[in-house]
């Protein structure tokens, strides 16, 4: 049997003190490690149980945003009053990942986290340079629908998998940490997930033992909200596409925007080059369609998943036209 | 002792004669309370102290040798009792239908995933682990990991085939006269059964008699095999399978039965295997994938002179002569005069390729109800007046006549009830709204079944049988049957399933069910009541059963009195007969759905679904419409989501867990009607019943596409139909 160490931590300072040795991992809701841990995917040789930790709760900050605790289930965060009415890209995001079960136990940290879902990740006999670093890409050449097509390397083209993820990513959430030698950490979204490059395996900007606590969400963007998934089947399905964002018209033109990307990159997707397209001007569809060429001039296909650049195209103008309130 | 062969038609029994008005009646599963609170015990859930458990070691390649087995780490891990690997007994993959044992480890790969040993240990988890931890080494070779990889040496059906080629006229100059013609080619993907409940087997010995808990849908068609795979006597061999969490063709029989036996017998333990998720894809068989050629001739008024479904499918090499009969629910549905209707099947390096939900209609027919709604368009014609026309008087391609077929009133009936005639396609919003109708049509079977009914001195009746309950509602129309002919609430009837100690049943398949197992314990109550009535000292036929009490004249007694110390014991038996040659079988049916398009993503969502089912006799209007509303959310999979990718480098399947291989959630099904066209066919068998539990997914793919061509002008041809094919057609955003 593959035994590994189990600890309850009692305080975010011991979970972090408890992270000295190598092969430890944290562990909150467990609905993305315990599946990898079955499948030998994880093999860590020590958990931290955090789920017991104070870090549930929602708060209001000053400036009028919100403190989600890392531990804050997604089901909770999801049916949060102010976060439906404040960040509805944000409630709509959650529900429209995994399933019910899932998101009652998923945990906000946890998230953001989220492995990918890739085909040959999951298969332990196949090569993986995110599971097994060096090995090679088996989605290369092979099966790749659900692939990316934005930031991908000759090394992985492996999708990000999170809804929750992207609707932060527009939002400009900043993640904070407690490090591993003690002391605090403000992490932007924007800096937080990895490109995967020639190391895959890193996906984050962690550092070992350093734990999320909460997730800070400035005050919320102008203008309407959105979240659209474009999936396979009406639920429990990763997206295909999605797209989170909020666009405000003032006097005729585009005031501001922001915009996220879910199923089309190696993390949650954002392009400044999508908004500056679409700042100072009028809505419609030459703004849009510069919009999306911003985003998609870098896109690559791989062969199953070359549908996804047409289709992200055509899922962003429909977006930016109901954001904007803008008919066909 | 009632044994009937169906050699002609039936005259009738004590259950046409019952007015205890519980046949049919909408009666909620009387073992639903069980499963929903969790105590039906199912296989794997047996508490069996001192277990060991087992879990399967496998090849990863798809074709080659294996060189070595390294168990040396893999022993010495904690927990482990024995490692049984690259030995003879080791079952390599499970036998499919037709095959007579199981093919044991000889050092080849055939298909990706082959079982090599299994690893035994005092918990799962440490089994689990030991089995990861044998290494494996193994040499690959090429292999045909696509069905076109083997069409040059592809093989015509065998003697005795169940789809044997038909071929009557000339097909290729009746399409060189026609004013009308279509000719197109479908394909559909690999699928598998993807049961809720996963495989796996406790299986204990005592002495020489084996006991295996596990699915087993058809308990004395798996009990040969077990027997001949570990040569041993079916005698010494009891299978237990009470509850069952799915098995949709998918559970005749499986790889851990045998692992678990030889494991059991090395280690003189009680050994629980279950396979996992990914194993179920490689080592249990699944669909083949299908290529189509569909061909329609017809006049400018759409009469047929030409039909044909011509089929290249796959079967691993060596596995069986099973394969995928496509054109199966095609080949008597329309009249014209030149047809062919052939199957070719490619050797592969694919998982063994055996029956899936309806095999030949659930895929067959999408082909063909496709092609008709092609061909409906191009003449111009309503699709259903179009099917209409060519509505045939017998089997058109046998010449006998129909057991019952009133598909012309499932056309009409649901018509009128979906509206069809006021249809009106549009845009609401971003969704593209659309209208089909497809055709349904299922073979109908019947298989030799036993049963034994006991009426006891509580006046209490007992059914006995290992006939199964996969989840389709058997325990209750049995007990229907019971009630009915024997003048029994349903209360007073117990029913024990799934036990080969019980009398043969015909086991749950290819629809075969419910009509065999209900016919042989009408039977058994034949002689119940007959002994009854010579109690009584009145004729069977004078003699009413109700509420637990004979009338006769005017005397009302007791069954309990009339019991007293001596229980009447029945047994029935049914045997198909001549009728199943002499009448052309089947159950027909009328889909028709409202599908919605989104003209921005191409996503797709079902917006409603009705059909009307003539399937003769309904025992119990519950259970047969959750059996027909499940089939047509199997042809939602079909259209819009089920494919078992191959990735042809290796022969893997790629998606092989739930969350990838996509099937309807609760969310992708909308609101469903069925409702059905009753009449006894007493061609069929004694309780008049056809076959329902696929007949749902016949044409119900198909009718989705039909709907999809409808809302956006998009033919797809290529299953599942998902939103990257339909882009292209959609209208610029």
């Amino acid at each position: 049997m593959r035994t590994f160490d189990y600890a309850r931590a009692d305080t975010p300072e011991a979970a972090v003190a408890g992270f000295a040795q190598t092969g430890t991992r944290f562990i909150a809701g467990g609905t993305n490690l315990l599946d990898l841990m079955k499948l030998q995917i994880e093999t860590p040789t020590r958990l931290v149980d955090i789920s017991r930790l104070p870090l549930a709760d929602i708060e209001e900050r000053e400036d009028g945003g919100l403190t989600i605790g890392a531990l804050v289930p997604n089901s909770d965060l999801a049916a949060d009053k102010r976060v439906i009415a404040k960040y509805e890209m944000l409630s709509r995001a959650l529900l429209a990942g995994a399933s019910g079960q899932l998101r009652n136990k998923a945990t906000t940290g946890g998230n953001l986290l989220q492995r990918t879902r890739c085909n040959y990740f999951y298969d332990t006999a196949a090569p993986c340079n995110k599971r097994a670093p060096g090995t090679g890409c088996a989605a290369i050449g092979g099966f790749n629908r659900i692939m990316a097509v934005l930031g991908t390397s000759d090394h992985c083209i492996a999708s990000h998998p999170s809804d929750m993820a992207v609707a932060m990513r527009a939002l400009d959430a900043t993640l904070v940490t407690l490090r591993a030698e003690g002391g605090q950490r403000r992490i932007p979204i924007a800096e937080f997930h990895l490109p995967p490059g020639d190391t895959p395996h890193i996906e984050t900007v962690l550092q070992p033992g350093e734990l999320i606590t909460h997730i800070e969400l400035p005050p919320p963007p102008a203008g309407r909200q959105i979240y659209r998934k474009v999936r396979d089947r009406a639920s429990y399905a990763f997206a295909l596409v999605s797209v989170a964002g909020a666009v405000s018209v003032e006097d005729g033109r585009i005031a501001s925007a922001t915009l996220a990307f879910g199923g089309l990159g190696v993390m949650p997707w954002r392009d400044p080059a999508v908004e500056r397209a679409l700042i100072g001007q009028a809505p419609g569809s030459p703004a849009f369609e510069a919009a999306a060429d911003a985003l998609l001039a870098p896109a690559k296909g791989h062969g199953s998943n070359d549908f996804k650049i047409p289709l992200a195209r055509r899922t962003l103008i429909s977006c930016l036209r109901h954001l904007t309130g803008t008919s066909l | 002792m009632s044994e009937y062969q169906m050699n002609e038609k039936h005259a009738g029994m004590a259950l046409d004669r019952g007015v205890q008005g519980v046949l049919g009646q909408p009666i909620s599963r009387i073992d639903g309370l069980a499963k929903v609170t969790g105590t039906a015990t199912y296989g794997l859930e047996h508490r069996i102290d001192n277990l060991a458990y087992g879990v399967a070691i496998t090849a990863p390649i798809g074709k080659g040798r294996v060189t070595a087995i390294d168990t040396e780490a893999a022993r010495r891990m904690p927990g482990v009792i024995d490692i049984i690997a690259g030995e003879a007994s080791i079952p390599r993959e499970t036998p499919v239908f037709g095959q007579k044992s199981a093919h044991g480890y000889d050092g080849k790969v055939e298909s990706y995933g082959e079982i090599v040993g299994v690893a035994i240990a005092d918990c799962f988890e440490a089994a689990r682990a030991a089995a990861m931890a044998v290494v494996v080494t193994c040499v690959a070779e090429p292999g045909r990991f696509d069905i076109r990889d083997g069409e040059a040496d592809a093989e015509s059906p065998p003697e005795g085939a169940l789809l044997p080629d038909t071929v009557i006229g000339d097909i290729d100059k009746a399409m060189g006269e026609a004013e009308v013609t279509l000719d197109v080619t479908y394909t559909t993907p690999p699928q598998v059964h993807a049961a809720m409940e996963p495989h796996g087997t406790i299986a204990s010995w005592e002495g020489d008699r084996l006991t295996i808990r596990a699915p087993v849908q058809i308990v004395g068609g798996a009990i040969p095999v077990i027997a001949a795979t570990l040569g041993i006597v079916a005698e010494n061999i009891r299978v237990l399978t009470p509850y069952i969490g799915g098995g949709f063709g998918g559970k005749t029989m499986s790889a851990d039965i045998i692992l678990a036996a030889v494991a059991a017998k090395r280690t003189g333990r009680t050994v629980k295997v279950p396979l996992s998720r990914q194993q179920i894809f490689h080592v249990t068989y699944g669909r083949s994938d299908t290529i189509q050629r569909v061909r329609l001739g017809a006049d400018r008024a759409g009469k047929l002179s030409a039909v044909g479904q011509d089929s290249l499918v796959g079967q691993k090499a060596g596995a069986s002569q099973f394969f995928e009969p496509v054109a199966l629910g095609a080949v008597a549905l329309y009249a014209g005069a030149n047809r062919s209707f052939t199957t070719r099947t490619a050797q592969v390096n694919l998982t063994a390729r055996g029956p899936v939900r309806a095999p030949g209609e659930a895929v067959g027919m999408i082909g063909m109800e496709c092609a008709m709604d092609e061909m409906a368009a191009k003449l111009g014609l309503d699709p259903i007046a179009f099917r209409k026309a060519n509505e045939p008087e017998v089997d058109p391609s046998t010449g006998s006549p129909f057991s019952s077929r009133r598909l012309i009133e499932c056309y009409d009936e649901g018509a009128r009830r979906f509206g069809w005639a006021d249809r009106r396609k549009r845009r609401e919003g971003d969704w593209l709204i659309g209208h089909g109708m497809a055709t349904a049509s299922r073979v109908n079977f019947l298989a030799k079944s036993a049963a034994r009914v006991r009426l006891g001195a509580d006046g209490r009746a007992l059914i006995e049988t290992d006939m199964t309950d996969l989840g389709t509602g058997t325990y209750t129309i049995l007990a229907q049957v019971a009630g009915e002919s024997l003048g029994l609430p349903i209360g007073s009837v117990d029913v024990h399933l799934g036990d080969s100690d019980f009398p043969t049943g015909a086991g749950s398949g290819g629809s075969f069910g419910a009509a065999s197992s209900a016919s042989s314990v009408a039977l058994a109550c034949e002689d119940v009541v007959v002994e009854l009535a010579r109690r009584m000292g009145a004729d069977p036929a004078d003699m009413t059963l109700k509420d637990g009490h004979a009338i006769s004249g005017n005397r009302r007694v007791s069954l309990a009195e009339l019991v007293g110390g001596s229980p009447i014991e029945g047994m029935g038996t049914i045997q198909p007969g001549s009728t199943g040659q002499a009448f052309s079988q089947s159950t027909h049916g009328a889909h028709f759905a409202e599908i919605g398009v989104n003209a921005v993503t191409g996503e797709i969502r079902v917006r409603r679904m009705l059909a009307v089912f003539d399937c003769g006799r309904v025992l119990n209007h519950k259970t047969a419409r959750s059996q027909a509303i499940g089939g047509m959310i199997w042809g939602i999979g079909y259209a819009l989501h089920e494919h078992a990718v191959v990735d042809t480098r290796t022969g893997a399947y790629v998606n092989r867990d739930l969350a990838e291989y996509h099937v309807p959630t609760n969310a992708d099904v909308p609101q469903i009607e069925a409702y059905f066209v009753e009449e006894i066919d007493r061609h069929a068998n004694p309780v008049g019943a056809k076959g329902l539990g696929e007949a749902g997914i016949s044409g119900a793919a198909a009718v989705v596409a039909n709907a999809i061509h409808d809302a956006c002008g998009v033919r797809v041809r290529d299953f599942p139909i998902t939103a990257d094919k339909l882009l292209e057609g959609l209208p610029p955003v």
